[in-house]
């Protein structure tokens, strides 16, 4: 029977009752009084240089309040990068400015060029297109390898290349990997491309900016991850507004996938332009500025080398790098390629050298940030596609290499040569749990079934690691981050007991609203219905960092259980007091304090109504109240782990795959609610097989983003995705959390895309067919033609 | 400006229209159905889906004139009038069928029109027929749960 109340309970959601009956609140749908419209005139072109620029048409036209160009922001700051990484030769990377709107030059499709401002969406559109705007054409630089060629065009002319960083990892390694790779019986190499994905949040992003001139304060209402990371990247870098004058407020977010972490341009525009023409403005993206203006996920190349002696143990793994960022640098594009992907390639394998080398590359390409992963699936990737193909190579069965180089369960804590600590794992135990899930014995029956459906059918498995709950500030400060890693919560306890906490992290599908008063629940023994969880806005909750990196739970988790302890360690204080008790006496349990060894007791609501009206109380030695905030830092990051299995059966006439089966088993530590964990194991799911399968951003030649709309960017569709196995039973709590919690919302996009990937291949080699690799998405053109060209 | 009027969610509505406003316009802007929800402009997505005579329809791909005289439900009519919620709408919570709630409204309308014209779908014909329908969060396995569930919860 499961738990119906407190931690590990599959409670059903609360915040199901609004957005079931149309209740929400989503950005889109708050209308200011007095409220302007914007839209955008974006550029048309990947690279050229504005020769002229004329508004004066669209500024006479019907409705149009201001239209605005780059020279209203000359007083204005860039948008700010919030990580730098150092390049091998101790150089700091390039980091041209990012302006909010093109200064001079445009760089990729969809570079805000101009703005108007109108009494309605409609005038303002028009208007937009009433813009005379000339622009000298200029070669685009799109192939990352053919940026880096000397000669080719720069993106930005005051850099001295298209190179942002070189980063090595760890430097010190390379030779010593080197030798160890030039002196292995085996080595396995794989050339491969992690295509660049756009994370298509569903609701679009919208921002309105208002300016109260009695008080001279800014309110940015806004489709964010984090607010109070926009406020003050937005506040203190963009447009000198001190935080006490400027509030930020995400209210319902129809999704994020890391595409909302970012500080954007339209915010800021939006914030300045209120003030400038009085009113507040709105401005609601479409589907097709989403796909030119949000940041997108992933695009690297990558050269991996695995060296293995006769028995198939890993000596050695090198890789080499090429990662798009786009043609500006994106809040924390370049922490992704680096810290959360080259410090991952360990695994959940005991690889004793490792050498990753990343190298940077401007683009005239929409700019690229974390995405669902972020780093952690290019780097899942690479590692499980080199080991299956030194499976194959080795004649080794693919699941036994992998158990043959297992971080066995007593070495832990386990340092790796990468740079990171896995606190605790099982990775056997995943394993095995896979095995009795998937039903390996049945494989070869169900397969020759499909033969005689004239289908291939392979198996793929995967075991993925990833680093959560970012992160220690001490530790990122050392790596880059210009930002602490911290999370908040303060809990407010109401004077007849109910609670209010308010969270620094913010919920856009995670489920915070039922999950964190799960905790509380447990902690104090009272019903969930009376803790009210409260966020998304810097006026009433403190300063978080926000959501993302599978850290809601890990990190304001544990913020909020910390503020909690503190409020149950005051409670017993004043309970003492009512029982006339020494108050180590005092126990809390199902809602009651009670002096240990007595049946004298005292209920959680009259203590708490003892702190708000004390007339019975210790005022000599205990402030009144009960509310307290923690800011919680956590001593390292989770390394939630797992093996997923899949099966997939491939048209051998069309080149068509169809995913039978998928299996994942994730080791999260503790659970707060299954229910919820499942939901997100699926949704990771859905997004690592529609990378596998079907999605890409695609651009030309000349920078056009060819796939800008739903007509031609492939989104997972209800159709072309299977029902899923999900466990979650083999837990390994995390050694340093208050919750001994990892997060779940990553692991699904992690582990899915080199498993399809391995599936697929295996179908093809037990088909004969002899091809080792085909580059996602593996679209039935790739795979047939994959198919011819082997046969 | 031209006249339009219609009943919606059992209620008339008279209102003035430009002639290029779309019904999902119509019912968020002018009527502060926010319920219905914008998630695309190629008319893939489904999170504007609402019925009209009985109909599903995408508001985002039908201008409000032509909704002049018809009967339009969206999410907003869908639960009971003390907030009761509909069969599929429980089906969604009890399932988990939904995170964000961004594509939810569009879902339940899509499933509640699948069930009137097929009372007892396979797992395969709800994923056939949600493919008008993107959800970016849940990976649709609870979806197609929920609405199995509401087949059955209607027998």
């Amino acid at each position: 029977m499961p738990k119906d109340h407190g931690i590990g309970a599959p409670i059903r959601r609360r915040e199901d009752l609004r957005f079931l009956t149309g209740s929400g609140r989503y950005t889109d749908d708050i209308n200011l009084p007095g409220q302007a419209y914007v839209r955008f005139l974006r550029s048309d072109v990947a690279h050229g240089r504005i020769k002229r620029l004329d508004t004066s048409a669209a500024a006479a036209m019907d409705g149009v309040i201001r239209v605005f160009t780059a020279r209203d922001f000359e007083n204005v700051g860039g948008l700010p990068c919030g990580w730098q990484i150092t390049s091998r030769d101790g150089n700091p990377m390039a980091e041209p400015k990012h302006p909010i709107m093109a200064e001079g030059k445009v760089r990729h499709v969809g570079e805000i060029i101009a703005a108007v401002i109108a009494e309605t969406p409609g005038q303002a559109q028009d208007a937009v297109e009433a813009i005379e705007v000339e622009i000298e054409e200029l070669p685009a630089v799109i192939d990352m390898a053919a940026a880096l060629e000397e000669g080719a065009p720069k993106v930005h002319d005051d850099l001295p290349s298209n190179l942002c960083f070189d980063w090595g990892l760890v430097e010190e390694n390379r030779e010593k990997v080197d030798e160890a790779i030039r002196n292995a019986p085996h080595v396995v190499s794989l050339e491969l491309v992690n295509q660049r994905l756009a994370p298509n949040a569903m609701e679009p992003r919208v921002a309105i900016g208002a300016y109260d001139k009695a008080t001279d304060e800014h309110t940015l209402y806004t489709t964010s991850q984090n607010p109070h990371v926009i406020r003050l990247l937005m506040g203190a870098f963009v447009l000198g507004i001190p935080e006490h004058k400027l509030r930020v407020v995400a209210p319902d977010v129809g999704g994020g996938f890391g595409s909302k972490i970012f500080h954007y341009a339209e915010e800021a525009f939006c914030t300045y332009a209120a003030k400038v023409v009085g009113r507040p403005v709105k401005w609601t993206s479409s589907r097709s500025e989403a796909f030119m203006s949000d940041a997108q996920g992933r695009d690297h190349v990558t050269k991996i080398e695995l060296a293995l002696d006769e028995e198939g143990h890993f000596l050695a793994l090198r890789t080499h790098t090429l990662a798009n960022m786009g043609a500006y640098l994106s809040t924390f594009a370049p922490a992704v390629p680096t810290w959360l992907h080259g410090t991952l390639m360990a695994g959940t394998y005991r690889t004793p050298l490792i050498y990753v080398n990343v190298k940077a590359v401007f683009t005239n390409t929409v700019p690229v940030d974390a995405y669902r992963g972020a780093g952690r699936p290019e780097a899942t990737f690479q590692l499980e596609r080199v080991i299956d193909k030194a499976a194959r190579e080795l004649g080794m069965d693919p699941v036994e290499i992998r158990r043959k180089n297992f971080i066995n369960p007593d070495q832990f804590p386990y340092e790796t040569p990468v740079a990171l600590v896995y606190d605790t794992g099982n990775y056997h135990a995943t394993l095995e749990k896979l095995e009795e899930l998937a039903d390996f014995g049945g494989f070869e029956a169900r397969r020759q079934e499909s033969a005689a459906r004239g289908r291939l059918r392979g198996l793929g498995v995967n075991c993925y690691i990833e680093a959560c709950g970012i992160a220690p500030s001490n530790l990122v400060g050392q790596l880059g981050a210009r930002a602490g890693l911290y999370d908040s919560a303060t809990v407010r306890v109401n004077p007849t007991g109910s609670i209010t906490v308010h969270t620094g992290v913010h919920s856009h599908g995670q489920s915070h609203e039922t999950t964190f008063p799960q905790v509380i629940a447990e902690m104090i023994g009272i019903p969930e219905d009376q803790i009210e969880i409260v966020h998304g806005d810097t006026a009433n909750s403190p300063m978080g960092m926000g959501t993302y990196g599978s850290r809601s739970i890990a990190v304001g988790g544990s913020a909020m259980v910390r503020a909690t302890e503190k409020i149950i360690a005051k409670a017993k204080k004043i309970a003492a007091h009512l029982l006339e008790a020494s108050e180590g006496d005092i126990e809390l349990k199902d809602g009651k304090f009670t002096v240990k060894g007595t049946d004298r007791e005292v209920a959680w609501a009259d203590v708490t109504l003892a702190a708000y009206v004390p007339h019975n109380y210790p005022l000599d030695e205990l402030e009144p109240g009960l509310e307290e905030t923690s800011f919680y830092d956590p001593a390292n990051f989770t390394f939630p782990s797992g093996a997923y299995a899949c099966e997939v059966e491939v048209d051998p006439e069309t080149g068509k795959v169809e995913v039978c089966s998928f299996v994942a088993v994730d080791d999260f530590g503790n659970v707060i609610n299954p229910m919820v964990v499942d939901g997100q194991v699926h949704g990771g799911l859905a997004q690592g097989i529609g990378q596998a399968l079907l999605e890409q951003c695609v651009y030309d030649e000349n920078g056009q983003l060819v796939t800008a709309s739903y007509m031609d960017y492939a989104m997972p569709r209800a159709d072309d995705l299977p029902s899923f196995t999900v466990d979650h039973s083999c837990q390994t709590p995390c050694t340093h959390n208050p919750l001994g919690v990892k997060g779940c919302g990553e692991a699904g996009a992690i582990g899915s895309p080199p498993t399809i990937v391995n599936a697929v291949i295996d179908a093809l080699q037990r088909g004969g067919i002899r091809v080792d690799h085909i580059d996602m998405p593996l679209t039935p053109a790739r795979v047939w033609s994959a198919i011819r060209a082997a046969s | 400006m031209v006249e339009i009027s219609m009943t919606v969610n059992g209620k008339p509505v008279t209102a003035e229209v430009e002639p290029r406003t779309l019904l999902v316009t119509f019912l968020r802007e002018q009527l502060g159905l926010t319920g219905t929800h914008v998630g695309c402009d190629t008319s893939q997505c489904g999170a504007c889906n609402v019925h009209v005579d009985g109909v599903l329809a995408k508001s985002c791909t039908m201008l409000a004139v032509e909704a002049d005289g018809a009967e339009v439900v969206t999410i907003e009519g869908m639960a009971a009038p003390d907030g009761t919620l509909g069969v599929v709408q429980q089906a969604f919570q009890d399932h988990h069928g939904l995170q964000c709630g961004f594509c939810t409204p569009g879902m339940v309308m899509s499933a509640a029109a699948l069930l009137k014209e097929n009372p007892d779908p396979s797992e395969e014909e709800i994923r056939a027929f949600l493919e008008g329908n993107l959800c970016r969060c849940t990976g649709y396995h609870n979806i197609v749960k929920a609405v199995r569930a509401a087949a059955e919860a209607m027998g």
